[in-house]
């Protein structure tokens, strides 16, 4: 049996310096990983090569579609590559603002995938827009409004809803949480916690905050100078971690 | 004829067949746009010189041109153009759109129906549809490549979710021979359906963005809507004030300070038959 998707030996150069050395794991149906590391480890560069937003230097990468057929990233067509990317995966950037369409409305932003896949009836676009705001917690009153007018929690909650609107089986998400104050963080880990639950999907999450590790993952991948050093379950790893690093980095949480 | 020597339609032999070629490729692949090397014209962009070098590849000595403005042959962008096609190519014009061989037009689609040995010239500001939703070219031309008009949609649902309907009024994006979107340059979307299997050939030039673009007779232009808000057409309370034709789009007219105000037919070549015809 296939995981959903098989990394293998990814790297990534730029130019003489290198951006990630060569990493392999597979991501099983409703898995949640996490790459966790300081800033600069390659944690971002990683996760952009497996998710067709860059292209890795060397290595593969392989989808399992919904049908069993396992696919080689690499060797799809870019229309193919951009189809898989707005139907089957998702992506939520670190900032917002790079992952919304900031210039039409918050409905318009949930209903642009569901219409780039052929859907044309507003009504229907619509009601889906207002069910998925109200998952994430968006008032459905605000539905109309530029996501200008929401404050930076809302609009992260947003770019999710916008993604998991055509049903993905991967999410791909880059701090997430960056970037927010603690309070909104939380209901945002609550809320991407229940998600991620109840809807069965798998999700790789870049992250340097070891809280949004322990409570959104199950596995956690640790890096350092663009090596993955540690790999295992994230409960394993954070009561028990082995690498001198990930040890710093478990040990220099700040305790309340 | 005094004054200063032209080629025949002002531009030189070989700019007239680079921009043949990028007509005949237009025709060819109907909606998609062709870059070509615009010239500098005689006039300022956004006066119509994508058209104007359109018109002047096409034109022969035997032409009949017709120009209009808004659908009007007495306003300045169409009294100009016409002057400066007289001078330069001393070929005959026409007010009359069945006469005409070529007619250049801003804005418009004549009320008159083409014919299949007419040509329409249109002036096009900004080519690209999907502009307004992606700022960058080299992300557009992807896109129109690939085929990913979805977003174009959101436009509309813009529309519907602040106004109520598709307020979009003038450049209605429409889908070329079920493949290429294109935007059929301010023309009012009461003009949208004219394009369709039209029997005349269309040709579409950009002065600034140097494209060209062109509907071939009998395509299929298809205008976009949502299955629960079809297309629709544009009306009016009351027919043209001057010849009554409740056919035709209007224009609305002020006639003084105290709110007083006249519909009537933007295309004065049909409005004024109208009138003989009564």
């Amino acid at each position: 049996m296939n995981g959903l998707l098989t990394v293998d030996n990814i790297t990534k150069n730029y130019g003489s310096r290198v951006g990630c050395h060569p990493a392999s794991f597979e991501l099983w149906p409703g898995e949640v990983l996490a790459i966790v590391g300081e800033s600069g480890s390659g944690k971002t560069t990683l996760l952009k090569c497996i998710s067709g937003q860059m292209d890795p230097t060397s290595g593969s990468v392989r989808y399992t579609k919904r049908d069993g057929e396992q696919i080689l990233f690499q060797n799809l067509s870019e229309a193919e590559r951009r189809f898989l990317m707005r139907t089957d995966w998702g992506f939520v950037h670190q900032d917002a603002r790079d992952g919304l369409r900031m210039g039409v409305s918050a409905g318009a932003n949930v209903g642009e995938r569901l219409m780039a896949v052929g859907d044309r009836h507003y009504g229907h676009i619509r009601k889906s827009a207002a069910d998925w705001l109200r998952q994430v917690e968006i008032d459905v009153e605000r539905i109309d409004d530029s996501p200008w007018s929401f404050s930076g929690g809302m609009r992260q909650r947003l770019q999710i809803a916008r993604n998991l609107v055509t049903a993905p089986r991967i999410i791909f998400m880059d701090e997430p949480t960056g970037g927010l104050d603690v309070s909104v963080q939380a209901r945002l880990l609550d809320l991407m916690r229940g998600l991620v639950r109840n809807l069965g999907l798998a999700a790789v999450i870049v992250t340097h905050d070891l809280a949004v590790a322990r409570l959104l993952s199950t596995r956690m991948m640790v890096m350092q100078a663009g090596s993955v050093i540690e790999t295992g379950l994230t409960d394993q790893i954070l009561e028990d971690p082995q690498a001198p690093y990930t040890q710093l980095l478990v040990s220099s949480v700040l305790q309340v | 004829m005094s004054g200063p020597h032209y080629n025949f339609a002002y531009l030189n032999e070989q700019t007239k067949r680079m921009i043949r070629r990028a007509i005949l490729k237009a025709v060819a692949i109907p909606g998609y746009q062709v870059p070509f090397a615009a010239r500098e014209m005689p006039m300022p962009l956004g006066w119509g010189t994508g058209g104007v070098q359109v018109t002047a590849a096409c034109l022969t000595a035997e032409d009949t041109l017709k120009v209009i403005d808004q659908g009007a042959d007495d306003t300045t962008n169409a009294v100009s153009i016409r002057k400066f096609f007289v001078k330069t190519a001393n070929v005959a014009t026409t007010e009359q759109t069945e006469e005409a061989t070529i007619i250049q037009t801003r804005h418009r689609f004549p009320e008159t129906p083409l014919k299949e040995n007419q040509i329409l010239v249109y002036q096009v500001p900004i080519p690209e549809p999907l502009r307004f939703l992606e700022p960058r070219e080299t992300e557009t031309r992807k896109m129109h490549a690939l085929e990913e008009y979805g977003v174009m949609h959101v436009k509309l649902y813009e529309d519907i979710s602040r106004f109520g309907e598709i307020a979009t009024a003038y450049a209605y994006p429409a889908l070329v021979n079920d493949r290429y979107m294109f935007d059929p340059s301010p023309i009012p979307k009461f003009d949208n359906p004219k394009l369709d299997q039209s029997p005349a050939l269309q040709l579409f030039g950009a002065g600034r963005e140097k494209r060209i673009y062109a509907i071939p007779p009998y395509t299929k232009v298809k205008s976009l809507d949502f299955e629960d808000y079809p297309f629709t057409l544009p009306t009016w309370e009351k027919p043209c004030a001057i010849c009554g034709s409740k056919t035709s789009y209007l224009d609305e007219i002020l006639t003084d300070d105290q709110g007083g105000r006249m519909f009537v037919c933007s295309d004065t070549d049909y409005c004024r038959k109208n009138q003989v015809a009564k």
